[in-house]
């Protein structure tokens, strides 16, 4: 009981951030209702039985992509959102088709799974603490493991062409223009 | 299993009632007499040039980009680091590939001088 | 049954927060007073007999002055950096082990908030969060001086988390577990700062910058930033950074000691376990002590030598060691 208490609880400050997220005027609030959703995310991982991955939820996504994501707002000093832009045309139809599929799709997905009566069990003792973890991801799922680190290696390199290149660009245009 | 967390949401609950309730505390006893100049930017004293918020260096970006992939070889070490004496052997060379991995961006990173402020 | 767990938990975090507290007030005393006394000064004698009053008159006096909100912060923000930073500095402490179990009033009662198998990362995880404190201090303040002197510490905070991170798993990799009561009792046999000093110097080194401090207080560097990310605030929410700051100054000495000092660990501590929690005081007012020697003696970095040091002499070491360690451990089976 108290734990479905929790759960409604947890998932209703999830959806009220991300709601936030959306219709915040300010990109840094919207940041903000981020990290708040990703903190309530990270106590849904809890109560799934994997503390964990919901540190690593808060380590990574909270401390470090959402700090990148204020970075870049303060880079563009887009804080405030400008009303005269506004979305490209045809953003706003395609939107609501593919909204509206994802609906239907999860609706589908969670009666299908209500329809066959599979209760899921517990998970088992000692499931989703580091040591379980570290077994799993070292054994079984190696070559994921090891593709993950050149994933890593390709982000940091088109991170770093785009910074200097761009810097390098920047400053021969703007000697051409004193020229 | 969850029951362990449960006097963490405590402290985390009783901190942060103490924090609100000191700055109600500084809103209530503090004495409120606001004038202009009290209310403009402090920049010593001087009158304050341009804005505050303004557009800032993209070195920023750069060095959150690169802790951001830093940080997960870190978090992808713990467990690692944990189950260490169970891999053995096999789990040295399987974390030496991917530190080495890593490592060619980080030779990259210091010679393309991303590593660097200037 | 339930109940009465409920209400040992609020009471321990209770004496937990009062605790922080009360280690917060008069560690801003024994600041000024070993500063005081390495500058051949007397330091705060007023107050109270030695100036153990002084805080307590800081504390009220900052309690009754004007808290200024500037005309064109965003005061939402402006007032939430401060909550921001204190709680997660509150919060992280509840991981640390005091000591093991004692019976009070005949009830088996352990000397720590919560043992969760990953505190590790519960630890690295709170005080990843410690960035936005200042980053929004400085951004919502309206002031260019403090919004440069957040960014700054931001980016100081985020490089100097890796070689952090890195130097952990040295005691991870010899204890083989995340759990810092785990840490402490694998340190029966020896400290760990014998078998990894390359770790504990590159803990204690990054954790004073992730603190701020001089060395690494570059953020509040006053001649060229006014005061930094906090320039504009006043009253008890400039007390709410302040305290943020000693509060840190307190958990990074103790898991200093925890990591590498045996923690509550100490002669006799096995038959008397009262015992633990004061072996680990004195081990974390040794950490103050160094802490605060360091801010009297050392001068301040400048920003890009601060950045070479961590991203190219700290993080290589760090990740040195953790590739030494494990093949040591290797070898030795």
């Amino acid at each position: 009981m108290a734990f479905m208490t929790l759960f409604i609880i947890t998932g209703a400050v999830a959806v009220a951030a991300a709601l936030g997220l959306l219709f915040a005027r300010n990109a840094v609030y919207a940041a903000l209702f981020l990290v708040l959703n990703m903190f309530a995310l990270a106590v849904l991982y809890l109560m799934l039985g994997a503390p964990f991955i919901a540190m690593v939820q808060i380590t990574v996504y909270a401390g470090a992509i959402m700090v990148l994501f204020l970075f870049v707002i303060m880079l563009l000093g887009a804080e405030q959102l400008k009303e005269d832009g506004g979305p490209i045309a045809w953003q706003r139809p395609l939107a609501l088709v593919l909204g509206v599929a994802l609906l239907l799709e999860v609706t589908y997905f969670v009666f299908a799974a209500l329809g066959t009566g599979v209760r899921l069990l517990p998970p088992p003792e000692g499931f989703g603490d580091p040591h379980a973890v570290g077994l799993t991801l070292f054994q079984q799922y190696l070559l994921p493991f090891e593709v993950t680190s050149v994933l890593l290696l390709v982000a940091m390199v088109g991170a770093i062409v785009l910074v200097k290149n761009g810097r390098a660009r920047a400053a021969s245009s703007s000697e051409a223009g004193e020229q | 299993m969850l029951w362990q967390y449960v006097p963490i949401a405590i402290l985390l609950v009783l901190s942060t009632a103490l924090a609100v309730l000191i700055v109600l505390l500084d809103a209530l006893l503090g004495p409120r007499k606001p004038t202009f100049r009290k209310l403009s930017p402090y920049e010593s004293g001087m009158v304050p040039i341009g804005p505050g918020m303004r557009r800032q260096p993209v070195r920023f970006y750069l060095i959150a980009m690169l802790f951001l992939l830093f940080d997960v070889e870190v978090i992808f070490l713990l467990p690692w680091a944990v189950t260490f004496r169970k891999l053995g052997l096999f789990g040295l060379v399987e974390m030496l590939v991917f530190i080495a991995i890593l490592l060619v961006g980080y030779i990259y990173a210091w010679k393309k001088g991303a590593l660097e402020w200037e | 049954m339930d109940t009465t767990l409920l209400l040992e938990w609020t009471i321990k975090a209770v004496i937990l927060i009062f605790i922080l507290l009360t280690g917060f007030a008069y560690l801003t005393l024994m600041e000024r007073k070993v500063l005081a006394r390495i500058q051949v000064r007397l330091g705060p004698n007023r107050a109270g007999p030695y100036g153990l009053l002084q805080p307590v008159a800081d504390g009220i006096k900052l309690l009754f002055k004007e808290s200024i909100i500037p005309a064109k912060a965003d005061k939402v923000i402006f007032v939430l950096a401060p909550l921001i930073t204190v709680i997660p500095a509150l919060v992280i402490n509840a991981v640390l082990p005091w000591g093991r179990t004692v019976t009070v009033f005949g009830r088996q009662v352990s000397l720590y908030v919560a043992n969760i198998n990953v505190a590790l990362l519960y630890v690295m995880a709170i005080a990843s969060i410690a960035v936005y404190g200042v980053t929004l201090a400085g951004w919502s303040s309206n002031n260019k001086y403090a919004l440069l002197g957040g960014l700054r510490s931001a980016a100081q905070m985020i490089s100097y988390e890796l070689a952090l991170g890195l130097s952990l798993l040295g005691p991870v990799l010899l204890a083989g577990s995340l759990s810092l009561v785990d840490i402490v009792e694998a340190q029966r046999r020896m400290w760990y700062i014998v078998y990894q000093p390359l770790a504990a110097v590159i803990f204690f080194i990054t954790s004073v910058a992730e603190l701020n401090r001089a060395p690494f207080d570059l953020p509040e560097a006053e001649q060229e930033l006014t005061a930094g990310y906090h320039t504009e605030y006043s009253g008890m929410k400039f007390a709410l950074f302040y305290m943020a700051e000693y509060v840190k100054m307190i958990t990074v000495s103790a898991l200093f000691a925890v990591l590498f000092l045996g923690g509550y660990l100490g002669p006799f501590e096995s038959q008397y376990p009262w015992l633990g929690p004061i072996y680990l005081v004195l081990k974390i007012l040794v950490g103050l002590y160094v802490l605060i020697w360091l801010r009297a003696t050392l001068p301040r970095f400048r920003y890009d030598q601060l950045m070479r040091l961590g991203w190219k002499v700290l993080f290589p070491l760090a990740l040195l060691n953790v590739v030494v360690t494990a093949v040591i451990v290797v070898l030795m089976g």
